[in-house]
C-alpha cells in the first residue's frame, strides 16, 4: 500500500491573543496519491490556514502532519524549505509571476532552490511549459501574457520539479470564466496524468471538477464520505449555511 | 501578527548532528548556490536600470569625492615638493649671524674668501660661491658721452661675486664668458652683466671688448647672462670679482655663501658648511637649508584632506542612507517576491543573503563608478592646472571594496527586513 501524499491527524492552528483565535480545529485528512481535491469554505473560514500548513509555510500548534509519510512537525526550517522546494507545487490567486523576467525565467525560478535543480534547468522549463500548451510563448513577458496564461506559467513554475503535490490557492479568482475553464481543464489533464492536486476555493464551479471534496467552516474541517454522496446532498456543516455543491 | 510563524525561527539555523539524524534520509534540503545568488542579485539590479543607478548616486558621489580628494592632495602634494626638489632643495645658504648681536663691533667677517674651494672638497657640494653688495660711489655708464636726449648713467648695483656663484645660482650665459680663479687673483677689473643692467647699459656684445664706468672705476665686459635660477638681484647687477672688490673697493669679506648641493644633500652640507668655512668659530654662521620635502609634502596633504575627506565621508554616510533607503522600499514592493521565493523554497537567509548581495553588489559598483569618475576629475584639474596627475595605486582599487563594505552595511537592516517577511502576508500582498 503507497503512503498517502498528505495524512494529517488531529492538526491544530491556535493563533496567540487575547482571545486565542482558533483558525483550525482538530483536523483530520488524508490525501492520497493522484487525488484530485476541493477543500471548499467561505472566506474566514480557516481555509488559508489550511493551505499555509498544508504548504509548509507555517506550523502546527498541535497534531502532526505527514507530508509524503514524513513528519513535518520536527524539522526545521531548512528542511521544511526543502521540502516545499521538492515535494510541493503552489499556484497562487495572483500567479506571481516576475514582471521582468520572461515566461521561461519565471519557470526556472523554481529550480534555483531546488538540489537536483542546478543542471540542464531551461530544458526542464521548456517542457514545463509546452505540458500546459504554452510551448509557443516561452520568451513572452508577463505584461503581454493574458491572464489565463500567466497562471499558466504559474502552474508550469510549479510543476518543474514533478512535486507531490499542486497545491491551488482560489487558481481562478483572478479570472474570467472562460479561462477559468480553461485552467481547470488545464487541472483535469494534469490529474488525469497522475498529478495530485488539492485545490482552495469558495468557488463552486471550481469544486465541482474535483473528485473529492472537504468543507471548512469556523476551522472545523469536514468530509463528505463520499464525493458522489456529497453531490446530492445539501451538506451542512457544524455552521449550517452554504451548500458545497449546487444543483 | 508577526507570532504567527514565531515558531519557525527557533529552528531556522539548528543544523546540529542530532537534528540531522533525526530528518528522514529522504528529506532534501533547499539549496541556494553562488551561481545563483550572483544571477538572482544581477537580474534584480538590471530590472529597472535607471533606479538602480540613481540608488547608488549619494555612494558614487561620496566615492568620488573621496578619490578626488585623496589624488588632488598628493598630485597637488607632489607637485609642489617637485618644485622644491628642482631648485630648493639642493639650496644651502650661509650667512654670518647678525652683527648687532656681536659682542665687540669690529667687523670680523668669519667668511674666508677661498669659501668655494673649501666648500666644493666637501662631499655632496656642486659648486659654491660668494656674493656680496659691493658700497661704491657714482652711476655707472656705458660710454663717456652725454647724450641729451637720453638716460646713460644709472644706479646699479655692483656685487661682488666668487667664480663659483655662477654655477651655484645656475647661471646662463647670453654672450662671453664668466671671470675664472685667474681675474679673482690678479684682481682685473672685468665685469659681468646680468641681462637687466645690459639692456640699460646698451651692452649687447662682448668681442668689441665694450667698457663701463662706475664712479672712478673702469671695468671690461666679458659676459653678459642669460638668466639665474637664483639669487635674481644678479639679473640686474654688475657682477666684479672678489679680488677687485678686495683691493680697490675695500671688501673686507664676502656677506654670503650660496652652495648648490646634490639631491638630498642639502642637510647634511647644511650641518657642514659652517664648520668648513669657519673652523674656529662655527657658532657666527647661520646656515640655511631648505625645508624637509616630506614635511611639505605631508602638511599640503594633511591641509586638503582634513577638511574634502570629511565632505566624502559625509556623502558616503548619505549615499549609504540613499541606498538603505531604496532597498527597503524595494523589500516593501518585492514582498510577493519574497513570498514566492519563500513558497519556491527559500529559507530565511536564503532571502537575506540575496538582499544583502544585491546591495553590496550595488555598492561595488558605485564605488567602481565613483572612483573612475573622481579620477577622471583629477585628470581634468591636472590637464587645467598642468599638473602631472600623481595616483596611490591603492586608491582605484579599494574604492569598489569600500563601496561593497557601504552597500553591506546599508543593506544589512532592509536584507533583516526582508527574511523577517512572513510568506503568508507576502502571498497575500498579491503582485
Amino acid at each position: 500500500m503507497t503512503v498517502p501524499v498528505v495524512r494529517l491527524a488531529n492538526v491544530s492552528r491556535v493563533f496567540e491573543g487575547s482571545p486565542p483565535v482558533v483558525a483550525l480545529n482538530e483536523a483530520n485528512l488524508e490525501i492520497n496519491q493522484g487525488d484530485y481535491l476541493a477543500i471548499v469554505g467561505p472566506s474566514g473560514s480557516g481555509k488559508s490556514t489550511l493551505l499555509h500548513l498544508l504548504g509548509l509555510l507555517d506550523r502546527a500548534s498541535s497534531g502532526v502532519y505527514y507530508l509524503d509519510g514524513i513528519d513535518t512537525a520536527d524539522l526545521s526550517e531548512r528542511d521544511r524549505a526543502g521540502l516545499r522546494a521538492h515535494r510541493i507545487g503552489f499556484v497562487f490567486q495572483s500567479f506571481h509571476l516576475l514582471g521582468h523576467r520572461t515566461a521561461v525565467e519565471n519557470v526556472m525560478l523554481a529550480d534555483v532552490y531546488r538540489r537536483d535543480g542546478q543542471r540542464r534547468r531551461r530544458e526542464r522549463a521548456v517542457a514545463s511549459l509546452e505540458r500546459v500548451g504554452l510551448g509557443h510563448r516561452i520568451d513572452a513577458f508577463p505584461t503581454t501574457l493574458s491572464g489565463g496564461e500567466r497562471q499558466r506559467v504559474a502552474v508550469a513554475r510549479a510543476l518543474t520539479g514533478e512535486p507531490s503535490l499542486l497545491l491551488a490557492d482560489e487558481p481562478t479568482g483572478n479570472l474570467d470564466s472562460v479561462t477559468s475553464e480553461q485552467i481547470l481543464d488545464l487541472f483535469d489533464h494534469l490529474h488525469q496524468g497522475g498529478l495530485t492536486v488539492a485545490v482552495i476555493t469558495h468557488d463552486l464551479d471550481v469544486s465541482e471538477r474535483a473528485e473529492r471534496h472537504v468543507r471548512i467552516q469556523d476551522g472545523q474541517l469536514t468530509q463528505p464520505i463520499e464525493s458522489a454522496a456529497a453531490r446530492g446532498s445539501s451538506g451542512g456543516g457544524p455552521g449550517g449555511g452554504r451548500s458545497v455543491v449546487p444543483r | 501578527m508577526s507570532e504567527e510563524n514565531s515558531e519557525e525561527n527557533d529552528t531556522e539555523e539548528n543544523d546540529t548532528e542530532a537534528d540531522k539524524i533525526a530528518v528522514p534520509a529522504s528529506v532534501q534540503r533547499s539549496v541556494f548556490s553562488w551561481r545563483d545568488l550572483l544571477s538572482e542579485s544581477a537580474a534584480a539590479l538590471t530590472a529597472k536600470p535607471t533606479r538602480t543607478l540613481l540608488t547608488a548616486l549619494g555612494t558614487i558621489l561620496g566615492v568620488a569625492a573621496l578619490v578626488t580628494t585623496i589624488g588632488l592632495a598628493k598630485t597637488a602634494g607632489n607637485q609642489i615638493v617637485s618644485r622644491f626638489d628642482e631648485l630648493e632643495a639642493t639650496r644651502v645658504l650661509v650667512r654670518p649671524v647678525d652683527r648687532q648681536q656681536g659682542q665687540n663691533n669690529v667687523e670680523v667677517s668669519v667668511i674666508p674668501f677661498d669659501a668655494d674651494d673649501r666648500l666644493t672638497r666637501l662631499n655632496g657640494v656642486v659648486a659654491a660661491g660668494t656674493k656680496s653688495d659691493v658700497p661704491i660711489e657714482g652711476l655707472a655708464r656705458s660710454v663717456p658721452v652725454v647724450d641729451p636726449l637720453g638716460q646713460n648713467e644709472f644706479q646699479i648695483p655692483v656685487i661682488a661675486a666668487s667664480p663659483g656663484l655662477f654655477p651655484a645660482v645656475r647661471a646662463t650665459l647670453e654672450t662671453g664668458r664668466v671671470f675664472d680663479i685667474g681675474h679673482d687673483e690678479r684682481a682685473d677689473n672685468v665685469a659681468v652683466l646680468g641681462p637687466g643692467a645690459a639692456r640699460r647699459l646698451n651692452v649687447s656684445r662682448v668681442d668689441n671688448s665694450p667698457a663701463i664706468f662706475v664712479g672712478t672705476e673702469t671695468f671690461a665686459i666679458i659676459g653678459i647672462l642669460a638668466d639665474v635660477e637664483r639669487e635674481p638681484d644678479l639679473l640686474n647687477a654688475i657682477i666684479i670679482p672678489n679680488g677687485h672688490a678686495r683691493e680697490r673697493l675695500g671688501l673686507g669679506a664676502p656677506a654670503e655663501v650660496h652652495i648648490e648641493t646634490e639631491i638630498g644633500a642639502a642637510e647634511l652640507i647644511g650641518s657642514q658648511a659652517a664648520l668648513a668655512l669657519a673652523p674656529d668659530n662655527p657658532e657666527l654662521l647661520r646656515v640655511s637649508v631648505p625645508p624637509s620635502p616630506r614635511g611639505v609634502r605631508t602638511s599640503v596633504e594633511s591641509d586638503v584632506n582634513a577638511l574634502f575627506l570629511i565632505l566624502g565621508a559625509v556623502s558616503l554616510l548619505v549615499g549609504a542612507i540613499g541606498i538603505a533607503n531604496v532597498t527597503l522600499v524595494s523589500v516593501l514592493e518585492r514582498t510577493g517576491e519574497i513570498g514566492l521565493r519563500r513558497a519556491l523554497g527559500a529559507t530565511r537567509s536564503h532571502i537575506a543573503s540575496q538582499f544583502l548581495f544585491e546591495s553590496a553588489a550595488l555598492g561595488a559598483l558605485a564605488g567602481l563608478l565613483g572612483s573612475s569618475l573622481g579620477i577622471l576629475t583629477i585628470v581634468a584639474v591636472s590637464a587645467t592646472r598642468q599638473w602631472t596627475p600623481v595616483l596611490d595605486p591603492w586608491l582605484p582599487v579599494a574604492a569598489p571594496p569600500l563601496g561593497a563594505l557601504i552597500g553591506l552595511l546599508a543593506g544589512t537592516y532592509p536584507a533583516w527586513k526582508a527574511a523577517a517577511t512572513e510568506p503568508i502576508t507576502a502571498l497575500r500582498g498579491g503582485t
